[in-house]
């Protein structure tokens, strides 16, 4: 077991993109932690997901030996945190479970919003933070502007900054020192009841869930049996380890150490990410404060585009949902779409990163329905119901109000651009709150309603900004609005599935940019398809999809038998992508497709 | 069942791989060469001539098509030799149709008596346009005179003449290819194949297609509007269209393609060349090699044939439907019936009619003018359920 006084545990922030997971590279590559052979790019992001789309998902830790120029051995855990908006909530209790942070911000970009999320997140938690000024080996690189505007816009001591390029290894070990040196070590006492903090828990099929634990005080040991404080359930330990990054097993785990145990648990739900572990005998007396469990806030409906995958797609989403507890579903009918769920998720991403999995691991072809927030409606009769699908929106003449959920967004932009922001945020329906220069970047915040954002405010924001905008938001307060169901006709059915809530005022306009935007994503038929959108029985408006004019093979000889029958079958597994309503085949990406605005 | 393929008749395909240029558009089996060594070529044909007429005993041969590639490339003594080994092989019907592709060019002019004098009695020949600034664009060799000069000679040559266009071309107006269209009705005698331009992978055109460089095709519309007036000036001259791209004067009809959109048999010979082949009641669908020179190499070792699979009976109908829906004249439902072993569905027959794209006598189904331009899509109805 390690002193307390040679333990160092931290977490590193960073904007996606500023070489968070390069650097937590180097730390592994330069201390031996892996050996050269074994090492990947990206070692810590272990879906493919997250190695694709650059980001990290899932908390994910490592513990690294490192022997310090004053010749001492420490031992660092590092918990890496995501980055995305997404995630905020993984990121908020890793924090609790370190010490201190590596601040990382590109010192050719500067401060981005979700920098200041995290760092604030980590300030909250009392962090020692250690700036570390990124990539300098870019020629645009500006370490003084950069420091600067750390000191200005965060508040913190930037001129101790650490200058590192992780792609080429420069820096990287002042960085190890500053470790040691600048971040504090954990308080604990290793006489005392064990008390220790539940982090984090994943579903591995082989092991159970594995629970990642900081131990605050006292000592766990393999066989130990334990109590989870928060529901009582007591466990047997039937192993203790360490991740570096592979599992490797130890004989106990005391203060100020991080690392994870198994105990044959089932599923993930019956571990609660807060919760305080102690001793079944000689507990700790007080608990840890707990976390708020992260809710879901956007909603959509997933279904299978072959009906008869149905089974399929529910024992995925029951897999997914063992190692993932902020993911909610419940069975849904659709009219048009037949049977599916009805999914929870954090936001946009994480319903992204779901349903990408679900396709690729799982190797089902979804429709996912429009992703809807959740609704507070309230009856005449003074009941309030929360709404998660718009189709089940109740008979108007029973409804006293609705009210939805709004955000305070941080947009941080350079100059040239706030323009665009602006605009942007004005026709999200959004209000101004501050607007703030640091250098030529400006900080924007708006109350904006979360259903304006939740679907491509993302995108827009990226695509009017090329790129240089971050963004950040917390959830506010529900707040009372002039809201109402948009239906959309196709061929005079009405697609269900394509029904959505929308502010009255921005109702004309929304239903005219679908209708639109359907006409171009469904096909040519042989007859002509009116596309409508309407509230209650009032359409507002109209487009008509004209009939496929010509649609024939030229030349067909004795050839061309073979090949023709080859492209029929193509187009036959092409409509198998489709769904049917009455006369009409709708492909798949329309559902989501449709939703994207492009102003 | 076992004798479907009598409804349609028998031929022979012959290809011959070779061109002097390869057209932009073109995605047949066609390769450019320097030299070609006629008489190692003659035999290879002649020998797989021998050996699927051995699989085949007894038939009456409705036709011959020598196809290409260039055909009028090879020499009027290799053309002679198979169409006489053939006529050995198999009885040649009273009426049978022996066709020649031919390129209107001067050199191909000077051999058409020499392919007559050994049995040719049809050529077709690829005019594709008349007008010399698109046939450049087209990639071809010859000019309009050129071609018509050949065309003079085929038709003192041959009682039967047809010959292609391609329209819906690049910066094409209605105007234009009515214009044109008139040219054409005036040098026709009994038979025209008229083709929209169609972008095919692997081509040319393909590749500038991809590439956003092919400029200036005409949307679904103004094809549309093309292939409706296409449809009415040759209806109004006396040569109705009998299948979706062919014209001709009732009785004039091409025989050779007559049993690929009717399902006959017919046996193809020469890299990459196809046949549909009725052998003890059972149908397969073969393939040749398709490089010249491993199908020369398959020829010596014993066969050029690559691949020979059975087709089903369900498979035979749906190639009858793909294949017949294109005639005029219509499908045959109790023949589909019987190949496919259960009935044509009833619910795509009717939403079809519902929409005018077909029309059901119960015993036929016959494609209206409005279902031709969709055709596509009219199959596709039959084929999904």
């Amino acid at each position: 077991m390690t002193p307390l006084s040679h333990i160092r545990n931290f977490s590193i922030v960073a904007h996606i993109d500023h070489g968070k997971s390069t650097l937590a590279d180097r730390l592994i590559q330069e201390t031996n932690t892996v050996s050269l052979r074994e090492m990947k790019e990206q070692m810590l992001d272990s879906m493919d997901i997250e190695r694709e789309r650059g980001i990290t998902i899932k908390a994910q830790t490592v513990r690294i030996n490192y022997t310090a120029d004053n010749g001492e051995d420490y031992v660092l855990n590092l918990i890496d945190t995501p980055g995305h908006v997404d995630f905020a909530y993984e990121v908020s209790r890793s924090m609790r479970a370190v010490e201190g942070s590596l601040l990382v911000v590109d010192s050719t970009q500067g401060v981005e919003a979700q920098t200041l999320a995290n760092v604030y997140q980590a300030i909250d938690a009392d962090h020692e933070i250690v700036p570390v000024l990124n990539k300098i080996d870019l020629p645009a690189t500006d370490c003084d502007r950069v420091a600067e505007q750390i000191e200005d816009v965060i508040g913190i001591d930037a001129s101790g900054a650490i200058r590192v390029s992780a792609k080429t290894g420069v820096g990287i070990h002042e960085t190890l020192e500053a470790i040691v040196h600048h971040l504090p070590a954990p308080k604990g006492d290793r006489d005392a009841p064990l008390k220790a903090m539940l982090v984090d828990s994943w579903y591995d099929s082989y092991l159970g869930v594995i629970v990642l634990v900081r131990i605050m005080d006292g000592v766990l040991k393999k066989g130990d049996r334990v109590r989870m404080m928060q529901n009582g359930s007591v466990h047997h330990v039937d192993r203790i380890g360490v991740f570096r990054p592979a599992m490797t097993t130890v004989d106990e785990l005391g203060p100020g150490e991080i690392g994870f145990l198994t105990a044959s648990i089932k599923q993930v739900r019956d571990t609660r990410v807060g919760d305080t572990i102690t001793h079944e005998k000689n507990g700790c007396a007080k608990a840890l404060p707990g976390f708020k469990p992260a809710q879901p806030v956007v909603f959509c409906g997933l279904f299978p585009v072959d009906s008869a995958e149905f089974e399929d797609l529910r024992d995925a989403i029951e897999k997914l949902a063992l190692n993932d507890a902020s993911f909610s579903f419940e069975m849904e009918t659709s009219a048009a779409l037949g049977f599916g769920f009805r999914c929870g998720f954090l936001g946009l991403l994480h319903l992204e990163v779901v349903r990408d999995r679900i396709e690729r691991e799982y190797d089902i072809d979804l429709i996912t329905t429009a992703p809807s927030v959740v609704y507070h409606v309230y009856m005449r009769d003074g009941e309030m119901t929360e709404l998660h699908n718009p189709a089940d929106m109740p008979d108007l003449t029973h409804v006293d109000h609705l009210e939805e959920p709004r955000i305070k967004a941080t947009i941080l932009v350079p100059d040239d651009y706030l323009g665009d922001v602006l605009k942007l945020c004005q026709d999200r329906r959004g209000i101004q709150l501050d607007l703030t220069y640091a250098g030529s970047r400006a900080m924007v915040v708006y109350d904006l309603p979360l259903n304006e954002v939740v679907f491509d405010f993302y995108d827009r924001l990226k695509s009017v900004t090329k790129g240089y905008a971050s963004f950040d938001y917390q959830l506010t307060e529900y707040r009372q609005d002039n809201l109402v169901k948009m239906s959309i006709l196709v061929n005079d059915e009405p697609v269900d599935a394509l029904s959505m809530m929308v502010h009255r005022d921005r109702a004309e306009a929304r239903g005219r940019a679908m209708v639109e935007k359907l006409k171009d994503l469904i096909p040519r038929h042989m007859f002509k398809i009116p596309i409508q959108a309407a509230i209650g029985g009032k359409v507002i408006a109209r487009e008509t999809l004209s009939a496929m004019r010509k649609d024939v093979t030229a030349k067909c000889y004795g050839g061309d038998a073979t090949r023709k029958k080859k492209l029929l079958e193509k187009q036959k597994k092409g409509k198998k992508r489709m769904r049917q309503f009455g006369k009409v085949d709708i492909p798949q990406e329309a559902f989501i497709s449709a939703l994207k605005m492009d102003s | 069942m076992t004798d479907d393929w009598r409804l349609g008749g028998f031929g022979l395909y012959v290809h011959w791989p070779f061109c002097q240029a390869k057209c932009p558009y073109c995605d047949f089996n066609s390769h450019v060469t320097a030299r070609i060594d006629q008489v190692r070529w003659r035999n290879a044909l002649l020998s797989e001539l021998d050996r699927v007429a051995a699989q085949t005993p007894d038939r009456l041969l409705n036709s011959i098509f020598f196809g290409g590639g260039t055909p009028s490339l090879m020499e009027p003594e290799t053309v002679a030799e198979i169409i006489e080994r053939a006529c050995q092989h198999w009885t040649p019907a009273n009426d049978i149709e022996i066709t020649l592709e031919a390129n209107p060019g001067s050199v191909e002019a000077g051999r058409f008596q020499g392919y007559r004098d050994g049995g040719v009695n049809r050529v077709s020949m690829g005019v594709q346009a008349l007008n010399d600034a698109d046939l450049r664009r087209l990639g071809r060799l010859h000019t309009v005179a050129e071609a018509q000069a050949a065309f003079d000679v085929a038709r003192a040559c041959f009682d039967r003449v047809s010959f292609d266009l391609i329209y819906a071309r690049q910066d094409q107006s209605l105007a234009e290819w009515r214009t044109e269209l008139g040219t054409a009705l005036d040098m026709a005698i009994d038979h025209l194949s008229l083709y929209q331009l169609t972008i095919e992978d692997g081509t040319a055109f393909g590749d500038r297609f991809a590439a956003g460089k092919l400029r200036g095709l005409p949307d679904d519309d103004l094809s549309a509007d093309m292939y409706e007036l296409t449809q009415e000036l040759c209806e109004a001259r006396g040569l109705p269209m009998y299948e979706v791209s062919n014209h001709a004067r009732p009785g004039a009809e091409s025989r050779h393609n007559l049993i690929y959109w009717q399902a006959g048999d017919y046996v193809g010979i020469g890299p990459g060349a196809h046949g549909r082949v009725t052998i003890n009641g059972k149908r397969f669908a073969t393939e040749s090699t398709r490089a010249p020179g491993a199908w020369l190499a398959g020829v010596d070792a014993g066969s050029g044939e690559t691949l020979r699979t059975q087709l089903s009976g369900l498979e035979r109908a749906e190639e009858y439907l793909m294949m017949g829906l294109r005639l005029r004249r219509g499908l045959d439902v109790s023949r589909y019936e019987t190949l496919a072993g259960q009935p044509l569905p009833e619910q795509p027959r009717k939403k079809l009619v519902d929409l005018g794209m077909i029309n059901d006598t119960g015993s036929e189904i016959v494609v209206q003018k409005q279902g031709f331009m969709v055709l596509n899509a009219v199959i596709s109805e039959f084929l999904a359920s």
